[in-house]
């Protein structure tokens, strides 16, 4: 059997390992080199999860948790395509994110910040890409939170989003962030991305998506690591 | 057009955070959220050799890690991964994916059961993907099998690790199962791979 193997992560995209300003980074993660490992049927394979698993309602994050009301807070929709490197859609790929509400609380029972909860809004949802490699949320804007990173941290607004693709060579957790949120640049998160491909993670207010009367539109297109050319043998 | 090949830059990994198991783990949390993956990755019906697997994760401060997600990946008894790329994948039945999320302690566990090999020389493995508050990249490694030693000696992806660091990514036996330790940083560092 040939399968061909995915093109390295590129670490000039991706944020380093240890990243000092990022507190948590700093005991957390190798300090020896990765180790190459040449891709097997064990890499070249993951889990399959198609739109048998995932409910419609699922990607509506207003309305999936919704017990009495509607959420509270700034309704958006966000939408775009999953593509790989070279350009190709990745179709029937499961997508999961997760979030704080709009007042930058987690449902979360770790999450301690001093701000509401909404009895209407869970923060989580999922869905799988369609044959082009497109998705739709739709969900409240979240709000910013503190955190205890350096005095008078605080996260900028930001989705969580979790991605296989094709095998778990192609395995992605990421955050989306808005345009425009003035806490970027103090974000020690966000800015441990290579400032080349920082903008990559700010999604665009895009009036095609925005819904009139309804929701503004933000584009996130996400790119996965795409096949190289020359096969492996199996 | 000039016929080259578009290369788009890759989307920037970003760490899953704390908060990760109300959508990725909820019924580990109570949550009211049905998840798509369990510690459970085989109940009994499954053909195969049952085993717990679990460990414990700990930073470079030999400190446990209470909030990281483990992933698992697997090939069934047969050494067949529920994949369309492996022709051999007759069984859907068994998907061979988990996630574990550490407690407290720092404590992981699975319950499946033993993958057989796959038939391309490499040794029974399972292959497992780490995330945590932290981590900005996940971080692939695998867990090979105590009581594999003849395959363990014929695996090229062993063979490739430098031989003091090689027991690192050694599951060994217990009463039920494996016990496979993560230690993320310092010494005796698990081996990560880049995959
Ligand atoms: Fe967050």
């Amino acid at each position: 059997m040939q399968v061909k193997p995915f093109q390295p992560r590129d670490w000039d995209s991706h944020p380093p390992l240890i990243y000092p300003e990022y507190k948590s980074t700093v005991f957390r993660a190798p300090k020896k080199p990765l180790i190459p490992l040449k891709q097997s049927l064990s890499e070249l394979t993951g889990p399959v999860y198609g739109h048998e698993s995932v409910a419609s309602g699922d990607s509506d994050l207003t309305q999936c948790a919704r017990v009495s009301a509607d959420p509270i807070g700034e309704r958006i929709v966000v939408a775009g395509r999953v593509i790989d490197e070279n350009g190709k859609p990745v179709p029937n790929t499961l997508v999961e994110i997760w979030q704080a509400n709009a007042a930058g609380r987690y449902i979360h029972v770790n999450d301690q910040h001093n701000a509401p909860l909404d009895p209407n809004f869970f923060g989580a949802g999922r869905c799988v890409t369609d044959n082009d490699g497109r998705y739709k949320f739709y969900s409240i804007k979240p709000g910013a939170y503190p955190w205890g990173n350096h005095a008078n941290a605080w996260r900028p607004a930001h989705i969580h989003l979790s991605l296989f693709g094709p095998t778990i060579a192609t395995r992605l957790v990421t955050q989306l962030f808005f345009p425009g949120d003035p806490l970027l640049p103090l974000d020690p998160i966000f800015c441990s991305v290579p400032a080349a491909a920082r903008n990559r993670l700010v999604a665009a207010f895009d009036l095609s998506v925005t819904e009139a009367g309804f929701a503004l539109g933000y584009a996130f297109d996400i790119v996965l690591r795409g096949r190289a050319e020359t096969p492996m043998e199996g | 057009m000039s016929g080259e090949p578009i290369t788009l830059g890759q989307t920037p990994s970003q760490t899953a955070g704390p908060f990760f198991h109300s959508a990725l783990l909820p019924d580990r949390g109570g949550y009211a959220y049905t998840g798509l993956a369990q510690s459970e990755v085989a109940d009994a019906a499954v053909v195969g050799q049952q085993m717990s697997f679990e460990g414990t994760i700990v930073d470079g401060q030999g400190l446990p890690m209470p909030d990281a997600l483990v992933e698992l990946w697997q090939a069934d008894a047969m050494g067949r991964y529920a994949h369309p790329a492996d022709p051999r994948s007759s069984n859907a039945a068994f998907k061979g994916f988990g996630r574990a999320a550490t407690d407290a302690l720092g404590h992981f566990k699975f319950q499946t059961i033993k993958p057989g090999a796959i038939g391309d020389g490499q040794a029974p493995h399972l292959t497992l993907i780490l995330f945590m508050r932290g981590g900005q990249n996940h971080l692939f490694t695998r867990a090979y099998f105590a009581d594999e030693t003849a395959a363990n000696a014929q695996d090229p992806v062993l063979a490739s690790v430098p031989a003091d660091r090689r027991a690192t990514l050694i599951a060994s036996r217990t009463e039920t199962g494996y016990v496979f330790n993560i230690r993320a940083q310092g010494d005796g560092e698990t081996v990560f791979f880049d995959v």
